[in-house]
């Protein structure tokens, strides 16, 4: 299905991702049995399109964005028992340093870090550059590699601190 | 009447107040400009979260009550209040369109930004000056 457009990546992992997220959203359903208000939008929407890069990178923003919206809490945690005193601070610190605690922060660190990009991205967009479909793409793999790699340094220096 | 070709209303006095262009400019202009500070602001906590690791209870205290940490902590939670509180309205006016339910959903989002907000503000001053 993406090979026909592919070219442009030409990497298999996007080409893996690629097709799961076909088979997640393109669902087929037939739309002749419906009402014509629950056919609604007609015009191209989300089920329509093909599942593109770009279009992915726009969602994972926003959820990234709502989870990053909630992990505050993670940091309103930490500053309360810090300022509470040392026997809260060593209930989460032990929370934090378990094996979910971790796994959540690590979580937080890769929503942190590609929501970042992301963000930058958006500028870059809104400076009027990097429209253009290679500079697209680019960008949106960028975005996706980049988060990742920040996410594993920021571990890696946290493991030999 | 407003197309009523006699008129002598301007194009934009006949527009005037009927569209949906309200506080939406302002608040896109405030997303700008705390996503412009959160990139450094974020870099900096991440960084300074690192070398806190492993430390115990006196050494993070005292840490975090430098100046210089405390401080882009502050920014830092005080930027990224503002632009998550902006980023939930924009989620919850785009997915909900239920009038009652949006109305709560606006807020309690008001509720928890504000909420969560005073409460790192707070921790941050007390661990600071206390």
């Amino acid at each position: 299905m993406r090979a026909r457009h592919c070219g442009a990546s030409g990497f298999v992992l996007w080409d893996a991702i690629d097709v799961w997220m076909v088979a997640l959203f393109m669902a087929k359903t037939d739309t002749r049995a419906l009402s014509l208000e629950d056919r609604r939008p007609l015009s191209p929407h989300l089920m329509i399109y093909r599942p593109m890069l770009t279009m992915m990178m726009s969602i994972v923003h926003r959820i990234t964005g709502a989870a990053l919206y909630f992990g505050t809490l993670l940091l309103a945690w930490y500053l309360i028992a810090l300022a509470a005193g040392p026997a809260p601070f060593a209930t989460v610190s032990w929370v934090y340093g378990s094996l979910l605690g971790e796994l959540v922060l690590f979580g937080f660190t890769w929503a942190l870090f590609h929501h970042l990009l992301g963000g930058v991205r958006h500028f870059i967009w809104d400076l009027g550059y990097g429209m253009d479909h290679p500079a697209r793409e680019f960008l949106a793999q960028g975005t996706l590699v980049g988060g990742l790699l920040l996410t594993v340094l920021v571990w890696v220096v946290a493991w030999f601190a | 009447m407003a197309n009523d070709p006699r008129s002598l209303k301007t194009a934009s006095k006949k527009v005037s107040h009927l569209g949906s262009a309200k506080s939406g400019v302002g608040e896109a202009r405030a997303m700008h400009l705390t996503s412009v500070a959160l990139v450094p602001l974020t870099i900096a906590f991440v960084w300074i979260l690192v070398t806190l690791i492993h430390k115990d209870f006196t050494a993070v205290r005292a840490e975090l009550g430098q100046p210089f940490p405390a401080i882009v902590m502050l920014l830092f939670v005080g930027a990224g209040i503002y632009h998550m509180k902006l980023g939930m309205q924009a989620i919850i006016d785009d997915y909900v369109h239920e009038h009652h339910l949006k109305d709560w959903a606006l807020m309690a989002n008001i509720f928890f930004s504000v909420a969560i907000g005073l409460a790192c503000i707070y921790a941050l001053l007390k661990v600071s000056f206390a």
